[in-house]
């Protein structure tokens, strides 16, 4: 009987069709070609842990070696070499509280609300205090030796939470009835979707400086974080909106009849039902700009890419490339697909609690 | 005075009615939804008109003091460097504006090229996701996962310095066909040189194109008043390009090819490609197309199944379903936003700058370097950028209209 099943299912899944058939057949033949010589470079081959670069040239696999040697300035950049535990802990604690945060069942009440908020406030001060120092004894660690994962991470999630909040007034003030605040909204949306992101890191780098008087003295990191805000809140802006369109009038009369002003109408009826709508499609655009603060390369800013830009230029591990990109490709696939499977699940919820609605 | 009455429950606020007259009728006005709508915006004029002010301000101060000035006039300057590779034969020594036309040039070839290939690598992985065939459906699927959410600049450095590393150096170029050398100084390979002939060819061609369009059009008439089915793309293809390759085979003569040949460290003659521009192609093409399959497969999987039953009840062949059914309606769903991601091909085309492909980007950051307009080069960038993506929208818009519009009828 259970050969049967299995045998039924294999070949359901497998060879429905004759085309399908042959599909399948020659996707495995594919896979089985590749699948040994990546292992045995992967595995077998390698050199793992410590080995200089004479072993590693002569061995036919990769090189984890490069990696044993390379990983903490990949990692954490020119943070103090001794310190970088803090670094690390800082990153821990961050990606706790965002996965904690993504449970949508600890924002249902206020109470749980004001919780989360307060936790989060107190997290903000610890990762903090462990990123700069100067408190508790530790000791201080000046921002332009920040780099590496934590460099990508506070780019990232500075960049969106401040995209985040600037796009909804964007949205509000396109959809609102004054014309010349819309044209003015409608105008820096159009403009930053229309151009490309380096172009902005480069006027953050090279026109700024232009703009302000000579005694303004602004860190490039912080001109970079700006020009990273500006640049996706337009995006999140046009999310917002669809949101916004999504809902019905009637709200809105009904927030007017029982008597609610429009900023109350707006912050109280109108934006949570959006956002809630949306929250799919921001989450995207978390991703998209999680990937791209990899773009501060060109600026020659250390992020993750920088420090293995950095890593691989050593000479003492010449020629060696691919072992670092992987690690790093890892880290950013880890990130995104985590991200992207919260989206997704949460667009089956969505969606399925519209079905019952 | 309805406003001192209102709120006459609290003292303080009926004494400051009461103290100034003006002040309460100027409450009053901003009860008025217009004059408050007037005065944010005058307010909102007033912001910008101030920072605008503050900018130039600056600007004007900061200019002298580094020794800068601003104005285009420098575009007519003489570049001192080269650019590998551009449709333009710019060389160095000509003007800086034929640079920078020759890095646009690239940009929109690079768009070009990449979005014909994402649209058909990505129509293919959709394909496959969709398969019957579980093992190709997760092998598509692995694949969509791993380039949608590993950034594009890591992929494009990575491909960039494996084929630099894989590709033998020009003296032992690959050959895989005759005139055809891949080495990592790029693809050199033969051109034609251009023959009086072609353009006898280009515009029988053409003709044949009208002829063809005459032809589609006559049979759908056809079709509508008798129902009868006449038979369009055979006759079409061969209207448009059999009397070209008549008129060739009669007068043509034998074809001048320049073939490349190496001489010192590289080939010369024939055509050359950077390296960099097949990685630009390579990357841009297998990061979108995976974004782009998501988007096809959601459109093929938005048709709904009655539709493809019922064109199957219809007795229609599963080409004609495809054709008259499935793909317009697909079509309305996918052609949005394949479009947004084709705009964001074209601008992530930039990232050419990180691997030294010479778009217009790249042809900026040089000029900067050589001439220190900074201001100029971003603008220059910005507005070619915003120009391309407007005019992409709008192209994008009168064909979602017209599809929209066929599906409907």
């Amino acid at each position: 009987m259970k050969a049967a099943a299995a045998f039924s299912w294999l070949r359901q899944r497998f060879f429905a069709t004759w085309s399908s058939g042959a599909a399948s057949l020659t996707a495995l033949a594919f896979l089985l070609w590749l699948a040994p010589p990546l292992w045995r470079w992967l595995v077998t081959d390698s050199v793992p842990g410590p080995a200089d670069l004479e072993t590693c040239l002569k061995a036919k696999g990769a090189c984890w070696a490069f990696l044993y040697d390379k990983w903490r300035l990949i990692l954490f950049g020119q943070f103090t070499y001794e310190e970088q535990w803090r670094a690390g802990l800082a990153v821990i604690a961050f990606i706790v509280m965002v996965a904690v945060s993504f449970v949508p069942a600890l924002w249902i009440t206020r109470t749980k609300r004001r919780f989360m908020l307060l936790s989060w406030a107190a997290a903000l001060i610890v990762i903090s205090a462990l990123m700069s120092g100067g408190v508790f004894g530790l000791a201080v660690v000046e921002v332009r030796l920040w780099g590496g994962l934590p460099l990508t991470i506070l780019i990232a999630s500075v960049g969106c939470v401040s995209a985040f909040l600037l796009g909804i007034v964007l949205a509000l003030g396109r959809r609102c009835e004054m014309p010349v605040l819309r044209w003015l909204c409608v105008g820096f949306i159009e403009f930053m979707r229309g151009v490309p992101l380096i172009s902005l890191l480069f006027m953050s780098m090279i026109v700024f400086p232009l703009i302000v008087p000579p005694d303004v003295n602004v860190a490039q990191l912080v001109r970079a974080q700006v020009a990273f805000a500006l640049f996706f809140a337009a995006y999140m802006a046009e999310a917002i909106r669809g949101g916004l369109q999504a809902i019905p009038r009637g709200q809105m009369l009904a927030a007017e009849a029982i008597g609610l002003g429009h900023w109350q109408t707006q912050t109280r009826i109108v934006l949570p039902q959006a956002l809630g709508l949306v929250i799919p499609s921001l989450v995207n655009i978390f991703i998209a700009a999680f990937k791209d603060t990899s773009l501060v390369v060109i600026i020659s800013m250390l992020d993750l890419l920088g420090t293995t830009n950095a890593a691989k230029a050593d000479p003492k591990w010449w020629g060696l490339f691919v072992e670092a990109y992987l690690f790093i490709a890892a880290i950013y696939l880890f990130f995104c697909a985590a991200m992207s499977q919260f989206s997704r699940r949460l667009e089956a919820r969505v969606g399925s609690e519209r079905r019952h609605a | 005075m309805a406003l001192s009455r209102r709120r006459g429950a609290t003292g303080e606020s009926v004494v400051e009615v009461a103290m100034s007259p003006a002040l309460g009728s100027l409450r009053r006005l901003w009860k008025r939804p217009a004059i408050r709508a007037a005065a944010w915006q005058m307010l909102a004029v007033a912001t910008i008109a101030a920072l605008a002010w503050y900018v130039t301000a600056n600007v004007r101060a900061n200019l002298p003091r580094m020794k800068l000035e601003l104005g285009f006039g420098f575009l007519w300057d003489k570049a001192a460097f080269e650019i590998g590779d551009n449709l333009f034969d710019y060389r160095a020594g000509e003007s800086i504006l034929k640079a920078f036309v020759a890095g646009l040039g690239n940009t929109i070839q690079v768009a070009v090229i990449g979005i014909a290939l994402t649209t058909l690598l990505g129509s293919a992985i959709a394909l496959a996701r969709l398969s019957h065939s579980l093992i190709v459906a997760r092998a598509a699927w692995l694949y969509v996962e791993t380039v949608r959410n590993i950034p594009l600049l890591l992929q494009l450095y990575f491909w960039h310095l494996f084929l630099v590393k894989l590709l033998p150096a020009p003296r032992l170029a690959w050959n895989p066909l005759p005139g055809i050398f891949l080495s990592n100084r790029g693809l050199a390979y033969p051109t034609l040189g251009m023959q009086p002939i072609f353009t006898w060819m280009l515009m029988v061609g053409l003709g044949g194109g009208i002829l063809a369009w005459a032809w589609t059009r006559r049979a759908r008439r056809r079709r509508d008043e008798t129902g009868a089915q006449t038979s369009t793309l055979l006759p079409g293809l061969a209207l448009i390009f059999l009397p070209p390759l008549i008129l060739f085979l009669l007068f043509g003569e034998t074809l001048q090819w320049d073939t490349p040949s190496l001489r010192g460290f590289n080939f010369q003659g024939g055509g050359n490609r950077v390296p960099e521009f097949a990685v630009l192609i390579f990357g841009l093409v297998t990061y979108q197309a995976g974004f782009a399959a998501e988007t096809i497969r959601a459109g093929i999987l938005g048709v709904s199944k009655g539709q493809i039953e019922a064109a199957k009840s219809l007795g229609l062949s599963r080409g004609r379903m495809t054709r008259l059914v499935i793909l317009p309606q697909a079509l309305r769903i996918v052609v949005p936003p394949l479009a947004s991601q084709f705009l964001s091909l074209t601008k992530n085309s930039s990232l050419a700058v990180a691997i030294g492909y010479p778009d217009i980007v790249r042809v900026s950051m040089v000029v900067t370097g050589d001439t220190g307009r900074a201001v100029e080069c971003v603008a220059i960038i910005l507005v070619v950028y915003l120009v391309l993506s407007l005019a992409t929208a709008a192209f994008m818009n009168w064909f979602n209209a017209r599809i929209a519009f066929e599906g409907r009828t």
